[in-house]
């Protein structure tokens, strides 16, 4: 396992792009390993009385699959040193087997002389970004 | 009702030690798909030149959403969870957590701010070693949702 070298890494460069599907098995399996049991994440009933179009993902676990772009691309999690985003849209996650499928994309838009390097992130869901400003800071090695 | 601005600024002490486990890192890189073997191999961790496997740079929550909790469920401030929404997350990772952590979380209130009937709420967790080495800062902004937004 070897850090990306700053050599190989330039302003512009897009990071190879995925598609994940979020289904409702992982949102339980998510909710479980990160202890959070808010009942929108699992219970329709409950995500319909609070006014929401039926059980929503964590956005947490969005975030999560968002950083793990980046993971992939630099070969060392721990290289991550700082990410950050807003949750803007809730990615409704049907209980049908299919589940949401989310696309993601990440571009380098800064190389700084530290060794770090910027990723901004997208991650859209129907056509939609779900999360805003979605952006990771790496340590190049 | 408006959250109490005099929050601003307030500090809550370290509470209980967060020993971070294999097991529960290896639990976290299953559920976000993180498929890398420093999350699961303490020998590739050592060979990339961490004590231990390596938790996924998001795993952070599981210890500070336990640590705000102590504002979240703060009586005097009075948030009602149920309207509670979360608006932005960022972690800045001092350095990894590696398996065998023990953790502790200083948590701040930043900012207290009531907009358009919405009240916005910015709590800050310091997650240090035992003896104060600085691990992660990780902070979130809550929404809580007015009654009539």
């Amino acid at each position: 396992m070897s850090r990306l070298p700053a050599s190989k890494v330039t302003k512009g460069d897009e990071l190879p792009a995925k598609q994940v599907r979020v289904t409702r098995d992982r949102l339980v399996r998510y909710a479980g390993a990160s202890l959070d049991f808010n009942p929108i994440h699992w219970n329709e009933k409950f995500a319909a009385e609070v006014g929401l179009p039926g059980v929503i993902a964590h956005g947490m676990l969005t975030m999560a699959l968002a950083n793990e772009l980046v993971s992939d691309w630099v070969g060392d999690p721990g290289a991550i040193v700082e990410t950050t985003t807003k949750f803007t849209r809730p990615v409704p996650v049907p209980n049908d087997g299919e589940g949401a499928l989310l696309e993601i994309t990440g571009k380098v838009t800064e190389v700084s002389e530290d060794g770090t390097a910027k990723v901004a992130i997208t991650v859209a869901f129907e056509g939609q970004t779900v999360l805003g400003r979605p952006t990771a800071i790496v340590r190049l090695g | 009702m408006p959250l109490d601005q005099s929050f601003t600024g307030r500090s809550y002490p370290p509470g209980d030690v967060y020993e971070v486990g294999r097991e529960k890192i290896r639990e976290f890189a299953d559920a976000v798909g993180a498929a890398s073997p420093l999350h699961r191999d303490p020998e590739a961790a050592r060979a990339a030149g961490y004590a231990d496997v390596i938790a996924p740079p998001t795993f952070a929550t599981v210890i500070s959403m336990k640590a705000t909790s102590i504002v979240v469920d703060d009586p005097e401030l009075g948030l009602d969870y149920s309207r509670v929404v979360h608006g932005s997350q960022t972690f800045v990772h001092h350095r990894p957590m590696v398996a065998g952590d023990r953790l502790v979380s200083e948590v701040h209130v930043d900012d207290v701010q009531t907009r358009m009937g919405n009240d916005f709420l910015t709590i800050r967790a310091e997650i240090t070693t035992e003896d104060g080495r600085a691990v992660c800062t990780s902070t979130g902004l809550l929404v809580a949702r007015g009654e009539d937004a």
